[in-house]
């Protein structure tokens, strides 16, 4: 029973971090483009990274 | 020169907006203001393809004079570009060279969809809730007691409290809705079975009780919930393929000041009396009277005449028809309010029948199924009263039959099937706009094709070539090249005879021909009356058709062309495999009889009706829809847009008219026309499949139910139960994928290499 006490905070909070972490993700754009994504890492990148 | 061969779908788009590239102005106007003076430009790229040709368009892009950057975004196959100032940099110039085609979608459909980040939130919220819940469930179910027991309760209560409120606003809110204007659907008994559990189970929890169905309700939200945005993000990628389609009505025109300034306006704020130049290649953007110059126009989208129309000065135009060869000088007789288009959108609103009443499957179902099991569990209620007495107890166990009821397969029953089924047709190029026009196309048992650009390419093609002397096609194909009619493109295909005289001073007379000059003669290319100009009796081209089109030197006739509109591809297969499918086919034109009689002809249409109005079209579907018959209406002109939405179901190509477009529920990307008996083959089958999952749906509540009646359904039962049957419904409508196979390859191996080809020619 003691070890539940902070086994199960240990266990949401983890949880709650990677839903946080989704949602961040979903939040700034990473998801609108996933083919251009895939095909993005052949390109090799200049010196200076091309921003948008 | 980009870098893999483009998307065959897309190449169709690409060879019609060769015509009309978009004008600086026009661009200006459709950015958006990012503050200061920067500015975004969306353009939508067809032909983007993989990451060399992400760099090449960035790069080049990038190097422009005031471009603060480009992005390419592959999956809605777009460039957004960011840049400064007044003046717009050349774009599409730059992108044209590099062979990409560009033009410019509405702006508002790059509005970000809200619905999709909802949905795709909440299932992110109610997967991590479900998660955790029936982590906690499983020990409760493996034999926690006491304190441990309450104290699991009460944690997954809190965590089912953001996911209820978040997840399942979104079916709370569509029930209520339904509720409120008097109507069930599939998300009232959601809605009500999950509420009651989550209370049921919050009393229970309260009270130290052995049951509780926290797992249950925040799980039946993830599950349907993962079923509606798969649902919707199939529904938007067709959407976005459809907007990324190349505009064909005019955003705006030049007019012309009194003071002799041009301004560039867009549609709406262009009035009557106004005067407007129309370049050679540019739409007509409002009805309006012609005041000076002479051109050929293509009809073809506005009225279904195959055969473009020459005009002259007073002569009246309408909204939508292309100018082809000469610019035109247009006093404005009608506001974009008040013109041909505006009247074609009336027409369609009004007769918008068919789709209107329909009412969906699952609604039907639920509309039966809803008060089912609501008295179900009411009358559960009673019994238990009645039996023991025990109110408790009977709230219990009449919940526990609500939640074993709640129709998680049920709910995914149809959405699923249709989204496997819009995924089949997506690959073979087939949009669906939603999942209720596959139920429609399923009921069809008459389908009617419009001639010009539907059954037919709405491009001429020469067929006398062989008869004509090579040496004059060689000299009339370099002759056509100099020119963007539809006949001079079709001779202008036959060119590549070296050896002939070298052409000089080439000029087109709009409305004519063409006329150049040789070492010592003068050539025409075109009307028969004007080019031949010496041939009195004109008797020497009787060769029927179109055949008013000769080759003359000097002024005596040297050679005649006949033309004839060219079938699209597979038309006449598709016409017959409709027809195996139990389908009666017909043709509906705005053409003269004599072009319908051959087209029918060719393709084995054994009833067709030549010379009809748009509302002529509407008015014969609609007398086929009394006497009892669903029409399939495909179609892809103005004039078939009223005609589109009066159908009970419609088909429109790539190339039609964007209201068009816009109006049927299914686009097809490739040229081939078998994609009509594809999508009636699939359609049909995702209805069996439809009726399958509902049918085991129905036995899964016939074996559950009783079990749920009887009181021995605990949460660890419903658990299973509910998983087990959504499985099993998940499981079936992928079997979809699988059916039939060959029909598809069939259809996409030969208009893969025909859209090429017209990639080719466009080029």
């Amino acid at each position: 029973m003691t070890t539940l006490v902070y086994l199960i905070p240990v266990a949401l909070f983890l949880g709650a971090l990677g839903l946080v972490g989704f949602l961040w993700a979903l939040r700034s754009g990473q998801y609108e483009d996933l083919d251009g994504a895939a095909e993005r890492i052949l390109i090799d990148r200049d010196d200076k990274a091309d921003q948008l | 020169m980009s870098c893999c061969a483009p998307d065959a779908e897309m190449a169709l788009a690409l060879n019609r907006s060769e015509a009309a590239l978009p004008s600086s102005q026009e661009i200006r106007l459709a950015s958006r203001t990012l503050g200061g003076d920067l500015r975004q430009t969306e353009l939508s790229v067809p032909a983007v393809h993989c990451a060399a040709c992400i760099k090449t368009i960035e790069t080049a892009l990038g190097k422009l004079g005031r471009v603060e950057g480009a992005r390419v975004n592959l999956s809605t196959k777009r460039v957004s570009i960011r840049w400064r100032g007044d003046e717009v940099p050349p774009f599409v110039a730059t992108l044209g060279r590099l062979g990409y085609d560009a033009h410019l979608f509405d702006p508002e459909a790059d509005g970000k969809d809200k619905t999709l980040s909802e949905l795709i939130r909440a299932v992110a919220v109610a997967g991590f809730a479900a998660g955790n819940i029936m982590l906690l469930s499983v020990s409760v179910w493996s034999g926690a007691e006491g304190a441990t027991r309450d104290l699991f309760h009460w944690v997954s209560a809190l965590i089912a409290i953001p996911a209820l409120a978040f997840a399942g606003g979104i079916y709370f809110r569509s029930a209520w809705n339904a509720l409120r204007h008097g109507r069930m659907n599939m998300d009232v008994p959601i809605a009500v079975g999950v509420s009651l559990a989550y209370a049921m189970s919050l009393y229970e929890t309260i009270n130290h009780g052995e049951h509780a169905y926290f797992d249950a309700s925040v799980s039946l939200l993830f599950f349907l919930l993962i079923g509606r945005t798969l649902d919707h993000v199939m529904r938007e990628r067709a959407r976005t393929a459809v907007n990324g389609l190349a505009r064909l009505a005019a955003r705006g025109a030049m007019v012309l000041r009194d003071g002799g300034t041009r301004d560039y306006l867009p549609v709406g704020e262009i009035e009557p009396g106004m005067q407007l130049l129309i370049a050679a290649g540019d739409r007509i953007p409002v009805d309006g009277r012609i005041v000076r110059g002479a051109s050929d126009l293509d009809c073809s989208l506005v009225s279904g005449e195959s055969t473009p129309r020459s005009v002259a000065p007073g002569d009246m135009v309408q909204a939508g028809v292309l100018n082809l060869t000469g610019p035109l000088s247009l006093e404005v007789t009608a506001a974009a309010k008040d013109s041909f288009l505006a009247e074609m959108v009336r027409l369609m609103e009004a007769a918008e029948g068919g789709r209107a009443r329909y009412r969906r499957i699952a609604d039907r179902v639920s509309a039966l199924y809803a008060p089912v099991v609501h008295l179900t569990a009411f009358v559960t209620f009673l019994g238990w009263m009645a039996a023991t007495g025990d109110w408790h107890r009977a709230v219990t166990i009449a919940i526990a039959v609500l939640i074993i009821t709640c129709p998680c397969a049920l709910g995914l029953a149809v959405p699923i099937v249709q989204v496997v089924a819009a995924r089949r047709l997506f690959e073979a190029g087939v949009m669906v706009k939603d999942g209720s026009a596959l139920e429609r196309l399923a009921a069809i048992d008459t389908a009617v094709f419009d001639k010009t650009g539907t059954l037919t390419l709405g491009q001429p093609r020469l067929i006398n070539a062989s008869s004509v002397d090579p040496a004059m096609l060689a000299i009339a194909a370099d002759m056509a090249a100099h020119s963007r009619h539809p006949f001079s493109k079709a001779i202008a295909a036959f060119a590549g005879l070296a050896g002939q005289p070298k052409l000089e001073a080439v000029s087109e007379h709009p409305g004519l021909g063409i006329e150049a000059t040789t070492a010592g003669s003068t050539w025409r290319l075109g009307r028969r009356g004007w080019a031949g100009w010496k041939a009195r009796t004109g008797d020497e081209g009787k060769f029927g058709g179109h055949g008013a089109t000769v080759l003359s030197r000097n002024g005596m006739i040297v050679a005649s062309f006949t033309f004839e509109d060219a079938t699209r591809s597979d038309a006449k297969a598709a016409v017959r495999q409709l027809k195996d499918a139990g389908v009666s086919v017909e043709m509906l034109s705005g053409d003269i009889a004599n072009a319908c009689g051959e087209v029918a002809g060719i393709l084995g249409i054994e009833s067709f009706v030549p010379g009809l109005l748009p509302s002529g079209k509407v008015e014969h579907i609609e007398a086929l829809t009394k006497v009892g018959h669903r029409v399939l209406m495909v179609g892809d002109g103005l004039n078939d847009t009223p005609a589109l939405g009066a159908a009970h179901v419609s088909f429109a190509p790539a190339t039609a008219a964007d209201i068009g477009r816009n109006a049927a529920d299914f686009v097809f990307l490739r040229e081939s026309l078998l994609a009509v008996p594809l999508a009636l083959d699939i359609s049909r089958k995702a209805g069996q499949l439809i009726r399958q999952n509902l049918a085991i749906a129905v036995i899964y509540n016939a074996v559950a139910v009783p079990i749920a009646i009887l009181g021995y359904v605990t949460p660890l039962i419903a658990a299973i139960a509910m998983s087990a049957s959504s499985l099993l419904v998940i499981g079936n409508a992928l079997r979809l994928q699988a059916l039939g196979p060959h029909t598809q390859a069939r259809s996409t191996a030969p208009d893969r290499r025909s859209g090429i080809d017209a990639l080719a020619q466009s080029s």
